[in-house]
């Protein structure tokens, strides 16, 4: 069931060069390596969260063309679920974790499944209003804290021998989490799998006449990128110790949209550079106070209007190579 | 005295049967800024195709033009009601004419995404200038008091708002589906082409439509800026329910983006009554269950 | 001649003492984490630093020596970024001290904090009395108010000026429902009864559903279990409905200064509220505002109890530092602090129980009516005292494991 047309398609790309992504890569994992010993260990480890999480939410929007505007239910609901998991129930770190990313699965599985019956502009406002519901019910239920979170999470010992509580322990681990994630979702991307993700992206009704079932193409995709900004959200919460509304409200679901939009949305890199930068504003905005919001409104605005491919996706047009 | 029970099933609660009555009048009040907002965003994407994202930011922008008339130029409610739309209706013509009509040649999901962005610099820049708090805003004296109806004390107000959305709401109803320049509009979003053939400027058509949208949603500010707080923040969680109330109804239609607003404030008015606890789920939960049985929306045409 | 001579000689004494002072300087640095550009931007954030500054100004006065810098952060009202910085701050800045944080999710976040790497945190902004209940720490104190204190002085003292039947609108979520059991225990022992409950969702926008049930129930006082944004929606519709025309008193539980700001005098008139601080109380308070007013440079703000609340702290804590010889870490300083009692000219004389409750006195506020405010800022009327041995949770039933 290998639609040839679509492998034509990519192969009459124009002049596009080999070698961006593993250039990129290298550079990528040697910056991740040295990091720590940079610059402070707990902020990069916060930032690799935010990558994974706008890497996840790309792979819609960038794969599929399908704009989500609710990420943050994933990635906020997982983070409670692994909070309280490690902290009540004293699961250890890796199936806390697992537990929140299951979570996280199982909403994406019912939000997905109602989201994909509208497309474009429907889809993002449906993703958004689901989205908004499950935060009410955070906001609302007992396990959460409401306003006041989840504190005090122990980072515990992963599989019985990383203790967590060593603050280069942890930064590892994060950072083999982010990398399981990147590589797991360019996995996906080069898959057959993805090479009909991204002939629905293109045009769908031609997929359904190839006689792809697109809505179930489009449900797994879906599924995998609210797992994915799971993980990287029950990740967070062992990270930060800590688990609250943040994470669930609609402003952090428009701060992901934020991220991979600067960075530039489908592509791989993109997600990545744009929440180092995001994040890295948040910190030295502070010193601007009330600016932030305008800054961020105004990144939005000059993406859209001016840089629509985004960082990376620029800097891999200048180059002609694919990032 | 008469009482009105749930059935047993759902809880089994009872109220009397005046104040039920009474509640659904406040639904419908409720409804009223459901229908107004959600009008705008159906009259801007009709013609634009284009979800305003900055549509809350912009009826927050209503009401602080009616705080600034008030306290820079005396001017009171009255005078707001219609000068706040007019002006914020021409920041909004400045929005088009600068940023969104570069965008609408490529995905509708980048005019999601500017006007998103618009939204938060609105927001910014009047949280700067005026702190998160709020800004008082006194209801206008003519309409003070209230009547008692026997089953509820309605304030003046109230009524007002009631009487005023509807008239504005089927007026526009009126003008896009019984006049010609509705006519006219509709025809462009058909075919643009054809109707650019008959000497009709659709650029500018464009332009003012979504001023129009705008215009609308300050118009709502204005009329929320004596019983809601003014503050910068006011537009931003009301969209997202707004946005779950088109994509119940679809926004095919312009009948149907009213009706929806006034149905769906009655709903939420009841569901505080019997479930307060669900009350701000309750539109989300309604939204999960049209878009499993009509997936195109109550009112909405199958694209 | 004689009383030259002795003033010449007080005076020579104190460049003595002085003297000796200046020769060990002794370097503070404080981290302020606020929020500077949200929600709480307008009762903690900037008014905060220059309280801080005022406060350090004052000290200098006094011990030259002492020479303190001071950070701020901006924690978006987000527990993560408040998290990163406090961690920042420590690690990387080497702050001694942390102190603020409206927002009690991002309080309790950086409390646990300051517990692990040990270093003090005075808490003036955020409410949650958790702070010093079954989550407090020997790192933490909490100085200005809490919700305790708020339901404790409005509930009792309403009940004994005879709003004695009670209806609560509550904001449907662990905070509100903190609010609505402490106030609910506090009116039944004073004697009053509670009628009704009703709890509505966090930001509500329309409120005429959960007044109409608060009119019919005819109690007369409706408590208004809810914050911001929900606290000022719903005295603005209580208004348009006549219910306190109507003779029902509505009593709010959590309102600052900026939340009457934002009603206006003429909505609010007759709504009332504790707070342990208001500036227009008496000179000193006066005073310190010109102060103030100079130092945040824009006119249209007022100083709220929690900008007092920083500067009476920072005061605090370097007299502690002083008295410790140095900056020593966060478990030495509480313990110090704890030792001595507070006394400054905004709050008086006051002690620090050993959960790390800050006491003072209490007061219960009236909104003004329009034609009573004479000048931009006067809108209150103190009703009642509530003493500081009254004012907050005694220690014994807070629950926190540092009591015996």
């Amino acid at each position: 069931m290998e639609p040839a047309a679509i492998e034509q398609k990519d192969e009459s790309a124009p002049a596009i060069r080999a070698g961006g992504v593993p250039v990129a890569f290298a550079i990528m994992l040697a910056l991740i390596a040295a990091a720590p010993f940079v610059t402070y260990p707990l902020f990069v480890m916060q930032v690799l969260c935010f990558a994974l999480f706008a890497c996840a939410f790309n792979l819609l929007i960038g794969y599929v063309g399908l704009l989500s505007f609710g990420h943050a239910l994933y990635f906020g609901w997982a983070s409670y679920v692994c909070a309280h998991t490690a902290k009540v129930w004293g699961l250890p770190p890796e199936l806390a974790i697992l537990t929140g990313a299951a979570f996280a699965c199982g909403c994406g599985i019912v939000a997905g499944s109602l989201a994909i019956r509208r497309q474009g502009i429907y889809f993002a406002m449906i993703t958004l209003a689901l989205a908004q519901m499950m935060y009410f019910f955070a906001l609302q239920a007992k396990f959460t804290g409401g306003e006041d979170g989840i504190q005090g999470v122990p980072r515990g010992k992963m599989f019985g021998v990383l203790d967590l509580g060593n603050e280069l322990v942890m930064y590892y681990v994060t950072a083999a989490i982010f990398l399981t994630g990147f590589l797991l979702i360019y996995r996906i991307i080069h898959s057959p799998f993805g090479e009909v993700l991204k002939a629905i992206r293109e045009n769908e009704a031609r997929a359904i006449s190839l006689g792809y079932k697109t809505d179930r193409y489009k449900l797994m995709a879906f599924v995998l990128s609210a797992t994915l900004a799971g993980v990287a959200g029950a990740t967070k919460a062992i990270v930060l110790q800590q688990a609250s509304l943040t994470d669930v409200n609609w402003p952090m679901s428009g701060e992901v949209v934020l991220i991979a939009l600067l960075g530039g949305l489908g592509t791989l890199f993109g997600p990545v550079l744009g929440a180092l930068i995001i994040l890295a504003m948040q910190y030295k905005l502070s010193s601007f106070g009330e600016w932030v919001l305008v800054a961020q409104g105004a990144i939005f605005v000059l993406c859209v209007l001016l840089f629509r491919r985004g960082i990376v996706g620029e800097i891999a047009n200048f180059f002609r190579i694919r990032l | 005295m008469f009482e009105f029970c749930l059935p047993a099933i759902l809880g089994g609660k009872c109220i009397p049967s005046a104040a039920l009555f009474g509640q659904l009048l406040i639904g419908l009040i409720n409804g009223s800024f459901y229908a107004l907002l959600s009008l705008g965003l159906a009259v801007i994407f009709g013609m634009l195709n284009i979800i305003n994202f900055a549509h809350g930011a912009q009826y927050m922008l209503g009401a602080f033009t009616a705080y600034l008339l008030l306290q820079l130029t005396g001017l009171g409610y009255w005078p707001a009601l219609v000068i706040a739309p007019i002006v914020v209706g021409i920041t909004g013509i400045i929005v088009e004419r600068t940023m969104l009509q570069w965008l609408y040649k490529l995905d509708h999901l980048y005019g999601l995404l500017l006007t998103f962005g618009i939204a938060l610099i609105l927001e910014g820049v009047v949280r700067n200038k005026y702190g998160s708090a709020g800004l008082p805003y006194t209801l206008p004296d003519s309409l003070r008091g209230g009547q008692n109806l026997g089953f509820m004390f309605l304030p003046n107000y109230r009524a007002w708002v009631i009487g005023a959305s509807l008239v504005v709401c089927f007026g526009t109803w009126f003008i896009i589906e019984r006049t010609r320049l509705g006519a006219y509009l509709r025809a462009a979003t058909e075919n643009p082409t054809l109707v650019r053939a008959f000497g009709i400027n659709v650029p500018r058509m464009i332009t003012l439509t979504y001023g129009f949208g705008v215009a609308l949603a300050a118009f709502a500010g204005v009329m929320a800026a004596p019983i809601y707080n003014v503050s910068p923040q006011m537009g931003s969680e009301l969209i997202i329910v707004v946005f779950a109330v088109v994509v119940i109804g679809g926004m095919g239609s312009i009948l149907g983006a009213i009706f929806t607003g006034f149905g769906l404030g009655v709903i939420e008015g009841l569901t505080k009554v019997f479930f307060p606890e669900a009350s701000n789920t309750v539109i989300f939960v309604i939204m999960a269950i049209v878009l499993l049985v009509r997936p195109a929306g109550l009112f909405g045409r199958r694209a | 001649m004689k009383r030259l001579f002795l003033g010449a000689a007080a005076l020579a004494a104190l460049v003595l003492v002085g003297g000796a002072q200046a020769q060990q300087p002794i370097n503070v640095k404080i981290g302020i984490i606020t929020d500077m550009s949200s929600l709480y931007a307008d009762i903690a954030g900037p008014g905060s630093v220059a309280a801080a500054r005022l406060a350090i100004a004052d000290f200098k006065k006094l011990h030259p020596n002492v020479n303190v810098e001071i950070l701020v952060g901006d924690h978006l009202n987000k527990p993560d970024v408040g998290t990163q910085l406090a961690n920042q701050f420590i690690d990387v800045d080497k702050v001694d001290m942390l102190i603020d944080t409206p927002n009690s999710g991002v309080a309790l976040a950086i409390s646990q904090v300051a517990a692990n790497k040990n270093v003090i945190y005075i808490v003036s902004g955020a409410a949650a009395s958790d702070l010093t209940g079954p989550k407090c720490n020997a790192n933490t104190i909490h100085w200005t108010y809490d919700t305790w204190m708020l339901a404790n002085g409005t509930g009792s003292a309403l009940v004994k000026t005879g709003g004695t039947s009670w209806f609560f609108l509550t904001s449907d979520y662990a905070f509100g429902h903190a609010l609505e059991r402490d106030t609910m225990a506090v009116v039944k022992a004073s004697g009053g009864n509670v009628i009704g409950a009703v709890r509505h969702p966090l930001n509500t926008n329309d409120f005429s559903s959960f007044l109409l049930q608060a009119q019919a129930s005819k109690a007369k006082v409706i408590g208004l279990a809810n914050a911001g944004g929900d606290t000022i929606n719903s005295i603005k519709q209580a208004a348009e409905f006549g219910i306190v025309a109507g003779g029902q008193s509505l009593a709010g539980l959590l309102v600052f200064a900026s939340d009457v700001n934002a009603l206006g005098l003429k909505t609010a008139q007759g709504l009332v509220l504790t707070e342990s601080w208001y500036w227009d109380m008496n000179d000193a308070n006066r005073e310190w505002k010109k102060r103030w007013d100079a130092e945040r440079k824009d006119p249209s703000k007022l100083p709220t109890m929690i900008h007092a609340g920083v500067y009476s702290a920072i005061l605090h804590y370097l007299k502690a530092v002083v008295a410790e010889g140095g900056a020593k870490d966060g478990k030495t300083m509480v313990a110090k602090m704890k030792s001595m009692p507070t006394d400054d000219i905004l709050f008086g004389k006051g002690t620090i129980d050993p959960n790390g409750r800050k006491r003072h006195p209490a007061y219960l506020l009236e909104v003004k009516k329009p034609d009573e405010s004479k000048y931009p800022g006067d809108i209150y009327k103190v009703r009642a005292t509530i003493p500081a041995d009254q004012a907050f949770r005694p220690a014994k039933d807070s629950g926190c494991p540092l009591v015996n």
